[in-house]
């Protein structure tokens, strides 16, 4: 990887920390509603996968978690921080909110609030992949608590029986809310839960995006060479709580402590400077134009963007052009017998 | 007599309930050592300790199974659902297993877990988490569904529930937790079964459950205002339904709007106007109408929000329009 390459990755991370930050502030200014699932911390883990990915061009899918995803993806983060404020120019028209950012046009094919819902979908998604005989494949980015729920188990098998194209990466960020992985977990070790389904998998430092990248290459390259599906898990930590009103209450300040030493971009912005690709100064720099873009840009166009008008309440229910020879109504000579 | 919230009247239950049998327990997602999402189980891990105050992994269907599983060998589970739209993945074992093993053991078997969960659309939480859902748990033979409108049943209803041998789903809502109520200090228990007139009047019913009888309550007071006298009538009970108590209002006011948070099709509204028109249609003077949400996924911007849900002046415009005052 080019030295241009790096900054542009380190800008991306810091340009997601502060996504998320000024949309928790927006919150606090009721600006966005519902709950809202903030990435900070884990930064590394997405940006990392999806660099190594095609976005556009692979499938990728996710939990309601799920903004920083998206953008990586290549859905515009204006019109992501324009769904965050319910409006008609967002990604999903305003219709989805927070938890159900999507954006087909680069197969971002969503956010899902149900845990473990989007397991299968993912597994279809490479079905499809595979019954089209394309190269592309599904990636599926869920957390540890998610591994709990029978869908994990259910798909797994079929992913392994059908050799699908889709890798499922874990973000184990330790707690599933309030719960600490080891009171609800018999193996806290993710990677290895797959191996009753004979699925290839390994467990990986998700704070620092060199191994990240350097992990997914493998994985990917797995997955995308026929091989069936990889299981990949990265160690990580959410620095906020899981949605607004969580005060963390149940971890140690220490163990927070800890984790915020190993800051993703602190990790990788200090790499940077070692290797002298970027001073303390242009950091600070990325740091100014990254708020500027989301200040001038990114929250202008979601403040001034319209809202959904009342009476499109119906739309999207259905598809609002169907095909009469599908849909009817009967003629009235087969009315009639 | 002391005034509490929702949420304090349920931990209330859970607390005497937990300190009378031992062999009430309580299983969740999140509700021992983090207190519960809407606190109403705080503070009773530390008190009774992990074996009965159970944290639960993300497996709705299997630990609703264990929960089943426990009942028929004498446990007797409370069991939390965060949302009823998590409930959905409890299904197989809530429909399949509890409702029917009383039923195709000839008697030999029961189930009596309770679970309680909220449904509601409340807080912009959008389509996957604003789900009501009444509907299907009343149409489902074998259950018991009851809806507290406050905290003395919320308090009390829980403590039949626990009592009673049969499979009790108690749906709260998001937006009622805060709410505040009376509640008896000595211990008190509610029946499962049996419509309550909340108001009485003279010239039109107003049927609500859950949260909307509040809606049909605000909707009584403009009424007042206006000369007319308004019945309110919580059904509490959404299975069994209390035909009686429907007949009997019917028959005093001979008009009916019904209120409903959810959709209309295959509804709580419909099965109420089946009642009505099987057990008093010649009492009616007009045509019943329905308040319900609109016929859509609920979306998260707050305006279309608040548009796919029913409020105080639709069941209000409802009313007049049975009046025919509009
Ligand atoms: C089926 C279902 N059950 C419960 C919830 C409530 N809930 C939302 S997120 C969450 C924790 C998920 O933890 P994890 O999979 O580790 O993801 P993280 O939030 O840590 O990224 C729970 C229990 C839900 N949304 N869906
Ligand atoms: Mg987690």
């Amino acid at each position: 990887m080019n030295a241009s390459d790096q900054k542009r990755l380190l800008r991306e991370m810091i340009f997601y920390r502060r996504f998320e930050e000024r949309s928790f502030e927006a919150y606090m200014e009721r600006k966005i509603g519902g709950f809202l699932h903030l990435y900070s911390g884990q930064e590394a883990v997405a940006t990392g996968v999806l660099e190594m990915a095609r976005c556009g061009h692979d499938y990728v899918i996710t939990g309601y978690r799920d903004h920083i995803h998206a953008i990586k993806a290549g859905a515009p983060p204006r019109e992501v921080m324009a769904e965050l404020y319910g409006k008609e120019t967002g990604s999903s028209r305003g219709r989805g909110g927070s938890m159900h950012i999507f954006d087909p046009t680069v197969n971002f094919m969503g956010g899902y609030a149900l845990v473990g819902q989007p397991f299968p979908l993912a597994a279809g998604l490479a079905l499809a992949c595979k019954h089209k005989g394309t190269d592309q494949i599904a990636i599926c980015f869920l957390g540890d608590g998610a591994n709990n729920q029978g869908t994990f188990h259910e798909t797994m098998n079929m992913a392994s029986v059908w050799k699908l194209p889709v890798l499922f990466v874990c973000e184990n960020n330790l707690y599933a809310i309030g719960t600490r992985i080891d009171r609800s977990t018999a193996v806290t070790d993710q990677y290895k839960r797959v191996a009753a389904y004979d699925i290839p998998s390994s467990q990986h430092d998700g704070q620092d995006i060199d191994v990240v990248m350097a992990a997914a290459t493998n994985a990917i390259a797995h997955v995308r060479g026929g091989k069936g599906p990889y299981f990949i898990e990265f160690m990580t930590y959410r620095q906020r709580g899981h949605s607004m009103s969580d005060s963390n209450a149940y971890r140690s300040k220490e163990e927070e402590r800890l984790w915020l030493e190993r800051d993703p971009l602190k990790i990788y912005g200090e790499r940077l400077k070692k290797a002298k690709i970027l001073t303390d100064k242009d950091i600070a720099a990325m740091e100014k134009s990254v708020l500027e873009e989301i200040e001038n840009d990114i929250i202008r166009f979601a403040e001034e963007s319209p809202e959904p008008r009342v009476e499109d309440l119906n739309k999207y229910c259905l598809d609002d052009k169907p095909d009469p020879r599908w849909i009817g109504p009967l003629t009235q000579g087969e009315q009639h017998g | 007599m002391a005034e509490i919230a929702y949420w304090e009247a349920i931990r209330r239950a859970h607390d005497e309930e937990l300190a009378h049998d031992h062999m009430v327990i309580a299983m969740g997602e999140d509700i021992g050592v983090a207190g519960g999402t809407y606190k109403a189980t705080s503070g009773l891990y530390q008190k009774y300790g992990a074996a009965r105050i159970i944290d639960t992994p993300i497996s709705e269907n299997s630990y609703t199974g264990i929960g089943i599983g426990a009942s028929m060998a004498g446990v007797r589970p409370i069991i939390e659902i965060m949302s009823i739209n998590f409930a959905l993945l409890a299904l197989d074992t809530l429909i399949n297993a509890a409702a029917k093993i009383r039923y195709m053991s000839g008697g030999r078997a029961s189930c009596p877990i309770v679970m309680r969960t909220p449904g509601g659309t409340a807080h912009q939480l959008a389509a996957q988490h604003s789900a009501r859902l009444a509907r299907m748990f009343m149409s489902t033979p074998g259950l018991r569904v009851v809806t507290p409108r406050g905290p003395l049943d919320a308090y009390g209803m829980l403590k039949s529930a626990v009592r009673c041998n049969d499979p009790v789903i108690i749906i709260e809502h998001e937006s009622m937790y805060n709410m505040r109520g009376e509640v008896p200090d000595e211990e008190t228990f509610r029946p499962l079964e049996g419509a309550e007139v909340v108001r009485g009047g003279t010239d039109i019913t107003l049927i609500g459950y859950n949260y909307s009888v509040h809606l049909c309550l605000a909707a009584a007071d403009k009424l007042a205002a206006m000369g007319v006298s308004a019945e309110v009538l919580d059904l509490r009970a959404l299975r069994p339904i209390d035909r009686d108590s429907i007949r009997r209002s019917v028959e005093k006011t001979h008009k009916v709007v019904i209120a409903e948070e959810d959709e209309a099709t295959v509804g709580v509204g419909s099965e109420i106007i089946s009642v009505i028109i099987e057990e008093c249609f010649f009492a009616l003077d007009a045509q019943p109408v329905r308040v319900h949400a609109a016929d859509v996924p609920v979306p998260y911007n707050r305006q279309m929000e608040k548009a796919a849900i029913p409020n105080a002046d639709d069941v209000l415009a409802a009313a007049l329009k049975v009046l025919g005052r509009v």
